[in-house]
Parts: structure tokens; sequence; C-alpha cells
């Protein structure tokens, strides 16, 4: 997909995040806005994935988001690539609805093969898929998406030390870092200290990026690509805004989980060209 | 069922032998465990299918959470620790991604109750039951003896959808016939009787055999259903042998709340309100000690068993 295909699909997908979270003013915009340009290269460019969806997902790619609470982003790229009708986007945090609050896959929604939510349990999933795909010979990769906030999970240390411990190399984990927290800056909440360091300590193979760069994205992600099989897990330290593209959005933890009014909803609709038609 | 001690052995021991046997047969079964190979009597497992046996080290929450992404792509983990381990450490990740996510995987987990003995009650768990029910899908079984607990590893395999399997560490004796089908959610008739049922689970369905004995010698017909599986339980079974004995007593190495009994309670209240007594733990922590003294201080004894059908049928 040419540059300007993939920014008129992140340009979309961004309308989609600030509509969806408005209509039920309720939901999580600024991680959603922050990680648009990995969630646009990844599923157009770097993952061989099947919108006819089954969930064993075996000879294909497989996602798992972590990090749930930036479900708008994770539901718009879904349906603008076409595992579902773009008109249910319409019903995300509605009653009855598959796209709840956080991705499930107790309602069936297709390309969601794992609950997520209540924080530091994907790298543990994504290790479990990608153990299965090497028992069935599959070559296929997975990725998983990661809050910097999440990491003060423990469980995500345990999974850390387990992939490099047994040389799961055909997984490659992003990092969210945009700095923030629900409470405030990850560093006043609780420092991670020098991550990089700390993933290289515990053995895997960390690459950095600006996430909010699509062509960085894109180059970093087919690094790692290329990184796999080599014995090693991957990690992206990716670098994002939080709220990124909407500008009164940007620069603060304080659109975490806060939906815009209708005032500041148009205001940021003029910031983001309608390029493949709104919901 | 004609009751006789066929042998004498520990639960833990009829689920690494069910174990081995479903490596051989299914090659899509998978193993894991915590740090705990020896005590869950996965040995045998290990080294005959070592591509198949997953050593996590002591890290339970990313066992389960590696057992959940597992099964996306066709697999059926087993995972192995501590009862204990296997619940109330790792809550959170059986709720999300195992049970809400609806995931093929099998919670195996030993040591429960008080018979886990010495260790102390850090490691007895005596809240399991209660808390792998509550969760919607969850089956929940807690066989009696070696034999049950082979047989009911290797049906929960069959089974899809998660499942908790929870036995002992203790050897107690071996007196469910080898042949004996295991039908996840349908109770096993030990004896029929007709002036009391008592509802036994796990260790406690021995305990109940030896109160029969004496309770026959008092006079009494007795019925013994064995209650296997907790969730989903088997109705039909109770309501019929209640409707006709008119009073209950459970058994169980649980805590009242929340345990074996608590689920017959809820299902007699509804349907045919019953007297019954529970013969369980009231509220209590365990202790170290050996396991025959525990189950006596706190009131697990086959004695206990034939003091509560004394009062529940003085309350008939």
């Amino acid at each position: 997909m040419k540059e300007e295909k993939l920014k008129n699909f992140a340009s979309q997908v961004r309308r989609d995040i600030v509509r969806m979270v408005h209509a039920q003013n309720s939901g999580h915009p600024g991680g959603s806005l922050g990680c648009v340009e990995y969630f646009t290269v990844l599923f157009n460019e770097i993952m061989n994935h099947n919108t006819d969806f089954n969930m064993d997902g075996q000879n294909e790619d497989l996602f798992f988001l972590s990090n749930g609470h930036i479900s708008p982003v994770y539901y718009s790229t879904l349906a603008r690539c076409g595992y579902f009708s773009i008109s249910e986007l319409s019903s995300f945090r509605k009653i009855d609805s598959r796209l709840q609050g956080h991705p499930t896959t107790h309602e069936g929604l297709p390309g969601i093969r794992i609950a997520s939510g209540s924080l530091g349990q994907g790298l543990s999933i994504a290790i479990g898929a990608a153990t299965s795909k090497k028992l069935n010979n599959d070559i296929s990769i997975v990725y998983t998406l990661h809050g910097d906030g999440e990491l003060q999970e423990g469980q995500i240390w345990e999974a850390a030390m387990y992939a490099s411990a047994k040389k799961i190399d055909n997984l490659i984990a992003t990092i969210d870092y945009n700095g923030r927290q629900i409470d405030g800056d990850v560093d006043d909440v609780l420092s991670l200290g020098n991550l990089e360091s700390k993933w290289i300590a515990f053995g895997w193979k960390t690459l950095e990026c600006d996430g909010n760069n699509m062509e960085d994205v894109l180059n970093t992600l087919q690094e790692a690509k290329s990184l796999t099989g080599k014995g090693q897990p991957i990690m992206i330290i990716m670098k994002t805004e939080m709220g990124f593209g909407v500008d009164f959005m940007m620069g603060s933890h304080k659109w975490h989980g806060v939906a815009p009014n209708d005032e500041q909803l148009e205001n940021a609709l003029n910031q983001l060209e309608e390029t493949h038609g709104d919901f | 069922m004609k009751i006789e001690i066929l042998g004498n052995s520990d639960t833990r021991s009829g689920f690494g032998d069910g174990l081995s046997y479903l490596g051989e047969i299914n090659p899509n079964v998978l193993a894991l465990c915590a740090d705990l190979t020896g005590s869950l009597k996965m040995n045998n497992f290990r080294d005959q299918y070592p591509e198949r046996f997953f050593q996590v080290g002591i890290a339970e929450a990313n066992m389960m959470g590696i057992a959940a992404g597992m099964t996306i792509g066709g697999k059926i983990p087993f995972t192995g620790t501590f009862a204990n381990f296997s619940t109330s450490r790792v809550y959170d990740q059986v709720r999300q991604s195992i049970a809400y996510s609806n995931k093929n995987v099998k919670i195996c987990a030993s040591h429960a109750g008080l018979t886990l003995g010495e260790d102390g009650a850090t490691h007895q768990v005596l809240e399991d039951i209660g808390m792998m029910k509550m969760l919607p899908g969850m089956t929940v079984i807690n066989p009696c003896d070696y034999n049950q607990t082979k047989a009911a590893t290797i049906a929960i395999a069959d089974h899809i959808g998660p499942v908790y399997l929870r036995f002992g560490r203790p050897k107690v004796p071996i007196f469910i016939p080898k042949d004996t089908p295991f039908e996840i959610g349908k109770g096993l008739t030990i004896q029929d009787g007709t002036d009391i049922t008592i509802f036994a689970t796990g260790h406690l369905v021995w305990e109940a055999v030896e109160a029969v004995k004496v309770l026959a010698n008092e006079g009494h017909s007795v019925e013994l259903i064995n209650i296997h599986t907790i969730k989903p339980l088997d109705t039909e079974t109770i309501l019929k042998s209640v409707a006709k004995t008119k009073c209950v007593v459970t058994a169980e190495e649980h805590q009242v709340a929340g345990g074996m009994g608590e689920s017959i309670a809820q299902l007699l209240a509804k349907n045919n309100p019953t007297p019954i007594e529970f013969v369980a733990v009231n509220d209590q922590f365990g202790e170290s000690g050996k396991p025959a003294d525990l189950m006596k201080k706190y009131g697990l004894h086959f004695t206990n068993i034939i003091d509560a059908v004394h009062k529940v049928l003085n309350r008939k």
C-alpha cells in the first residue's frame, strides 16, 4: 500500500476513534489515537492475515492486544480491513454489542482471539500461541501490543523471562511508550527506569521506533520480521504521543479515558480528513 | 456397586498416569508445570513426550496465560500445580484469559485441602471449588480415588471448554472399579438406600463409605452418591434421591461456603426444601499436621459424617 493510502487509512481510523468514543460518551481515545500508525501498518503491510476469521488462525500471523482499553483503534482497524461491517462500529460500548468496552471473544467478534482489559496478560497469551505455531510447524509470526503503564504488572516480567529462556523467536512484541497512564506521567506514577536496558537484560532483541512516523513504523516492523527465527524474542519500544492527530488531546494524560463533547468532537474532526466515509 | 479395597494410592498418581495415557493417544495434549513436576506426578509425561512438556518455572500467572494461548492452534493444554496456585493465586488470569475467553484449558490441581498436611494453611486451599464454580462455563471435578482420577483426567481431554480438576496428595484406598465409566456431570451411586442420602466428593467419599458401614449396623438404610462433578451439578440424580430419602448430608474437604454442599443446598431450597447437614470446614484456615489428624480436628472424619446423619434424621 502506498504511503498516501496508509495515511488515508490512518485518518479515517482516527475519525472512527473520536466518533465512537463521543457517541457513547465513554472509552479511551488517547492511547487509541497514539497507536493508529502501528495498527495501520501492521494490518495493511506487515501481517499475513485472513479476514475470513477462524479462531485457530493456522498459517496466518496473529495479533493480540494486551492493553485492551485501546479497543477503538483495534475495532476500527478490524472493520476497515473487512473483518466485520463498518456500520457495526456505531455499537461500540452499547448494550447487546459485539464491540465491548474491552475486546473479548465472548460475543464472537471476528478478529478477536482473547479477552483483554485486565492488564499484563497478553504477552503470556502470545507466547502460548507462538508455541502452538511451532508445534504445528506453522512459520507465521505472533504480534502483541502493550501499554507502557501495563509493564508495571508482574506477569509481563514472568513472560519476558520465559520468552527469552525458551527461545520464543516467532514473537514480535511492541510497547506503546507514550509515557502516560491514568494517574499521570508514568515517570511519576511508577518509573520504568531504563526500559531498553531492562528488555535487553531479559534477553530480548530490542528495537526502537517513532510510533507516529508511518515510515519508521513500517521500517521497524519489517526489520523486526527479518530478525525472527534467530533464537530471540523481539521487542519494539515504540515512542508515541498520546492523542496524536488531535491537537488538544496531545501532550497530557487527561485524554486517556475521557470522551470529547460535541464541540470538541467537531474540533477533532476538522483536523482529520474523512477519507473512506464515516460509519 | 460392590465396595472393596482394590489398593492404596494417591489421586495425583491417577492424574499422572491418565496424563501419560493421553500423551500416547492424543498428540494435541500438552502439559505445563510450574516447578512441581514430581509433586504432580508429571515426570512420566515429561520423559515420554519432552516436546509437549513445558516447564514454566515458579510463575503460575504466566503458565495460565501460555496455556490459554496454546489453545489457539488446536492444542489441549493441561496445567499442573498445587490447587492453591491453580486458583486463588491466578484467579484473574483464569477468569479473563481462560473462562471469559472460553479457552480449552484443563487446570489440574493437586494437594487440595487439608490432606496436604504438614506444609500448613498457606498451601491448604479450602476455597478453590467455590472460586472455580463461580466462573461461568467452568467445569469443576473432584474425583475420589486413583481410578476415578485417572478416568476423569482422560475424560476431560474430550470435553471442549475449561475444566478445573482437583485432586490430592495422600495415599487413600482405591475402591472405584477400574472399568467404571467416568461421565462428566453424572453422579455415581455407590449404595442405594431409603432413609437418608449422603452426597460426598473427593477424599470424603471413602470416609462416607466407612460411615455407611456403621450406620448400616445401626439399622439405617443409607443412599451414598459420589458427586465427582460439582459443576455442572447432576440435578436429576440429586432430586430423585432426595425425593425418596427426604434428608441429606453432604461431605467434602472444602469450606462450607462455596462448596459442593452449598450447590446442593441451593438446588434443594429451590426445588425440594429438605433438612441438610454439611460435613466441611467451617470458616477456618487449616494448620500443619498429619493429614489424618487434621481431618479429625477439622471435622472431616467418618465419625463426623455419622454424627451429621444422626442429627439430620432427627430433623426429618
